[in-house]
C-alpha cells in the first residue's frame, strides 16, 4: 500500500483543479467532490499508517534534474512521523470539509473555497511526504499560499485583505532563514536527502558553529510558519478567515508544520546544543507569553488563536527539551482537541453572529451539543485528568523535568495554570449565565457540523491513550523505532509529584475561572484591574504590533522612501542623460539632411574623387 | 580605318562626362538636371563603343552594351519626365532647390 501513498495528496489536487476548472458552476455540489476526494486521502493515509506498523521505513525518488556531479531527486518518503501526519492532516481537513458543507452554507463562492481547502490539502499532504528539503520547501511555500487565499477568502473586508497579506509577509520572513539554512545545508554535505544531512551531522562532516547557524535558521522558518515569538502576530490576524479554515490551518496542519519541521530535522538540532537551548527557550517564553495575552482578549476566535500559539510554544518547548516523543504527541492531541474548539467556536458563531465573548451568555441550554462538545475541548486543552491534553502536557513536563530544564519547567507549569484559567474563562462567559445576545432564536448548527465535531471529540479524549504512564507507550515506541540513538527515549520519565502538580495547577485554574466568571463570586478585577497598566498591556498584546509598526515598519518605509529619491534622480537622471544625449545626437545627423538633391549629388562625387586620389596614390594597396 | 586613336574618343567622353556632370549638380532647372543626366549616359557609352574597338579583345559585345543603355537611357528618361510632370502640377515649380520636403 505504501507504494501507492503518493495519491494521497493527488486526490485533494483533483479537488481543487475540478472546482477551478469548473468555475463554480458546481456551487453546493463541489462539497461533495471535496468531501469524496479528502475521504480517499483519508482512508488511503489510514491503510498507509496501519502497513507502516510493520514494515519499515518506504523511501522512493526519481531523477528530477542533474547539473555538474550533482542529482536531485523528487519522491516521497513514508516514515513513522510521516505516516502519523498524513493520518492527522487528511483526517482534520475531512471533518473541517465536512463541517464546512453547512457553515459554508449560502456562500457565493462555495466551490471555490472547496477548491481553495483542496489546494491546501494537497500542500500540506506532500509537505509531509517530503523526502528532501527542497521538496519540502516547495510545498511549504505552496501551504503558505493556501494559506494565503483562505485568510483572505473575505476578500471585501479590508480586514481579511490585511491579515492575509500580514500573514504571508511575516512567514516569509521566517521561509528566508529556513532556505539559507537549506542552502547552508547543501552546501555543507552537498545534499538535501534527509537520511545523507542526518549521517554528514552523526559523522562530523559540518563543524558544530556551522551546525548551530544552520538549526538556527531552519528553526526561524519554524518560528515563522508555527506562530512563535517573535513572528508570531499574524495569527491572531488570520482568524478574520472563515472558521473551518482556522480550525483546518490555524490550529492542526500548517501552523503544526513548523513543529513537523522541527522534529523532521531532530537529529541536527539534536547535534546542537544550543540551537536546541534556543529552540527550548523560544518555545517556553511563547508558551507564557501568548497564553498571558489570551486571557483578556474578548474575541472568541482570538483567544483560541493565543492558546494555539501557545500550545505550539508547548511543542517547541517539547522539542528543545529533548522530548521529541512529547512534542510530537503533543502535536497529535492538539489538532484534535484545538480543530473542535474552533470547529465548536465556529457552531457558535454560527447560531450568534458575533465573535464578542461579551455578547455571548448562558448558550448552554441552547446549544445542547456544541455545549458540550467545546466543554469536552476545553477540558482537553485545559490538561484534565484522563483527557488526551493531560497525558501529552503531563509528557512535556516530564521531558522538560528530565531535561534538567527547571526554569522552563516552572515557565509550562505557569502556563498550563494560565490555560485551564482562560480556557474556562471563555467557556463560562460562552455559555455560562444569563445571555447578553440580541439574538433571540438561537438555533443549534445542523448534522453536517455537529457530525465532525462529534468525531473530533471523541479523538480528543481516547487520543491520549496511545502514550500513557499506565497503558504503555506505544506511540513512543513506534515513532523512536529504529531511530533511538537518535531521537531519545520512547517516554519521559519523571517523578510522580509532576502529574499530581499538573493536575493541581490545572484545576486550580478550572476553579479560579468559575468563582470568577460563572459564580461571579469573584469580582473580575480580582486577578488585573479593567484600567490598570498590565490590564492595557496585555489588552494591546503587549504592543508588539505598534513596535513593529513605529520600528521595522517605519524603518522600511523609510528606506523605501530613501531608494525612491533614488530611483527618481539617480537612476531616472541617468537615463534621462543617456536618451537626451541619443536625441542630440540624432538632431545632428538630421542636421545633415538638407533635401537638396544636388548637394548629395556632390557630396557622393567628391567622395568618390577623394577614393579615386587614395587608389591613384596608393596603387591599390 | 585608321586616323582617330583611341585617346581621342576617351578624351571626348570625359568632356560630355563633365559637362553632364557639372549641369547635373548646378543647375536649377530639373529638365536640364534629367537632360545633362543623359549627356553623362551618353559619355558612358561612347567609352563603351570604344573600347569594343580597341580593347584588349576587340569584339561586338560593348556595341550591344551600349544599344541596352540607350533603350534603358530612354525608359529612364520618361519616367523621369513622368515625375517630373506630376511634381510640376503639385508644386507649380520645376526648380530642385525647392524640391526638398525630405529634409531633417
Amino acid at each position: 500500500m505504501m507504494e501507492h501513498a503518493w495519491l494521497i495528496p493527488i486526490f485533494p489536487l483533483v479537488t481543487f483543479l475540478v472546482l477551478l476548472l469548473s468555475g463554480g458552476r458546481l456551487r453546493e455540489r463541489g462539497a461533495f467532490i471535496g468531501i469524496i476526494c479528502t475521504l480517499a486521502s483519508f482512508v488511503l493515509s489510514l491503510l498507509v499508517l496501519i502497513e507502516r506498523f510493520k514494515e519499515p521505513t518506504y523511501n522512493i525518488s526519481i531523477d528530477w534534474l542533474s547539473f555538474g556531479g550533482t542529482q536531485l531527486t523528487a519522491g516521497f518518503e513514508i516514515n513513522q512521523l510521516n505516516a502519523l501526519m498524513l493520518v492527522v492532516v487528511s483526517l482534520v481537513s475531512l471533518l473541517v470539509q465536512i463541517y464546512s458543507k453547512g457553515y459554508m452554507k449560502g456562500e457565493v463562492r462555495f466551490s471555490i473555497f472547496y477548491a481553495y481547502l483542496g489546494f491546501f490539502t494537497f500542500a500540506m499532504l506532500g509537505l509531509v511526504m517530503a523526502p528532501n528539503l527542497l521538496q519540502l520547501y516547495i510545498f511549504w511555500e505552496l501551504v503558505g499560499v493556501g494559506s494565503f487565499l483562505l485568510i483572505g477568502f473575505y476578500f471585501y473586508k479590508l480586514e481579511a485583505k490585511a491579515a492575509a497579506k500580514k500573514a504571508f509577509i511575516m512567514t516569509r520572513i521566517g521561509d528566508v532563514g529556513l532556505l539559507i539554512g537549506i542552502i547552508l545545508l547543501f552546501w555543507e554535505t552537498g545534499s538535501f536527502e534527509y537520511g545523507e544531512i542526518f549521517q554528514a551531522v552523526q559523522s562530523g562532516m559540518i563543524s558544530s558553529e556551522k551546525l548551530t547557524l544552520i538549526a538556527i535558521l531552519i528553526f526561524i522558518g519554524a518560528v515563522g510558519k508555527s506562530g512563535q515569538f517573535p513572528l508570531h502576530t499574524w495569527l491572531p490576524d488570520a482568524m478574520e478567515g472563515p472558521t473551518p479554515v482556522s480550525a483546518l490551518i490555524h490550529a492542526a496542519t500548517m501552523v503544526a508544520a513548523g513543529v513537523y519541521l522541527v522534529a523532521a530535522m531532530f537529529p541536527l538540532f539534536m547535534a546542537s546544543f544550543a540551537a536546541m537551548q534556543i529552540v527550548a527557550i523560544t518555545g517556553g517564553i511563547t508558551a507564557i507569553f501568548a497564553a498571558s495575552i489570551a486571557i483578556v482578549q474578548k474575541d472568541v476566535k482570538r483567544v483560541l488563536a493565543y492558546s494555539t500559539i501557545s500550545q505550539l510554544g508547548f511543542m517547541m518547548l517539547a522539542l528543545g527539551t529533548s522530548g521529541y516523543v512529547a512534542g510530537v504527541f503533543h502535536l497529535m492531541t492538539h489538532a484534535f482537541f484545538k480543530a473542535l474548539l474552533f470547529l465548536a467556536a465556529g457552531s457558535v458563531i454560527h447560531a450568534i453572529h458575533t465573535q464578542d465573548m461579551e455578547k455571548m451568555g448562558g448558550l448552554w441550554r441552547k446549544l445542547k451539543w456544541t455545549g458540550p462538545m467545546f466543554l469536552t475541548g476545553t477540558l482537553a486543552i485545559s490538561g484534565f485528568p484522563l483527557l488526551s491534553g493531560f497525558f501529552s502536557k503531563d509528557e512535556i513536563l516530564m521531558a522538560a523535568w528530565e531535561n534538567g530544564s527547571y526554569i522552563l519547567f516552572g515557565l509550562a507549569v505557569v502556563t498550563s495554570f494560565l490555560t485551564a484559567f482562560y480556557m474556562f474563562r471563555l467557556f463560562f462567559m460562552m455559555f455560562a449565565g444569563d445571555s447578553r445576545s440580541q439574538v433571540e432564536q438561537v438555533k443549534e448548527s445542523p448534522f453536517t457540523m455537529l457530525i465532525p465535531m462529534l468525531a473530533l471529540a471523541l479523538l480528543a479524549v481516547i487520543g491520549g491513550y496511545i502514550q500513557t504512564p499506565w497503558f504503555g507507550t506505544f506511540l513512543g515506541e513506534w515513532l523512536v523505532e529504529g531511530n533511538e540513538a537518535l531521537l531519545g527515549a520512547s517516554h519521559s520519565e519523571g517523578p510522580v509529584w509532576i502529574m499530581l502538580l499538573a493536575v493541581l495547577v490545572s484545576l486550580a485554574g478550572i476553579y479560579l475561572a468559575y468563582r470568577i466568571y460563572a459564580k461571579k463570586k469573584l469580582p473580575r478585577q480580582w486577578l488585573v484591574k479593567e484600567n490598570s497598566e498590565v490590564y492595557r498591556i496585555l489588552e494591546n498584546k503587549y504592543y508588539i504590533d505598534e513596535i513593529y509598526h513605529f520600528t521595522a515598519g517605519y524603518a522600511i518605509k523609510g528606506f523605501s522612501i530613501f531608494l525612491s529619491y533614488i530611483e527618481r534622480f539617480i537612476v531616472g537622471g541617468l537615463v534621462s542623460t543617456v536618451t537626451s544625449s541619443i536625441e542630440g545626437l540624432g538632431k545632428i545627423g538630421s542636421k545633415l539632411q538638407t533635401g537638396q538633391v544636388q548637394q548629395y549629388g556632390m557630396i557622393a562625387f567628391l567622395g568618390l574623387a577623394v577614393l579615386l586620389v587614395i587608389f591613384a596614390v596608393t596603387g591599390g594597396i | 580605318m585608321t586616323g582617330v586613336p583611341l585617346s581621342a574618343y576617351l578624351v571626348l567622353a570625359l568632356v560630355l562626362f563633365c559637362i553632364g556632370l557639372y549641369g547635373a549638380l548646378t543647375k536649377r532647372n530639373a529638365v536640364i538636371v534629367l537632360i545633362s543626366i543623359e549627356l553623362m549616359l551618353n559619355a558612358a557609352n561612347i567609352n563603351l563603343v570604344a573600347f569594343s574597338k580597341f580593347g584588349v579583345t576587340p569584339s561586338i559585345t560593348g556595341q550591344v552594351f551600349s544599344l541596352f543603355t540607350i533603350t534603358i537611357a530612354a525608359a529612364e528618361a520618361a519616367v523621369g519626365l513622368a515625375i517630373l510632370m506630376s511634381l510640376y502640377r503639385n508644386r507649380k515649380t520645376v526648380n530642385v532647390d525647392e524640391m526638398e520636403i525630405m529634409k531633417n
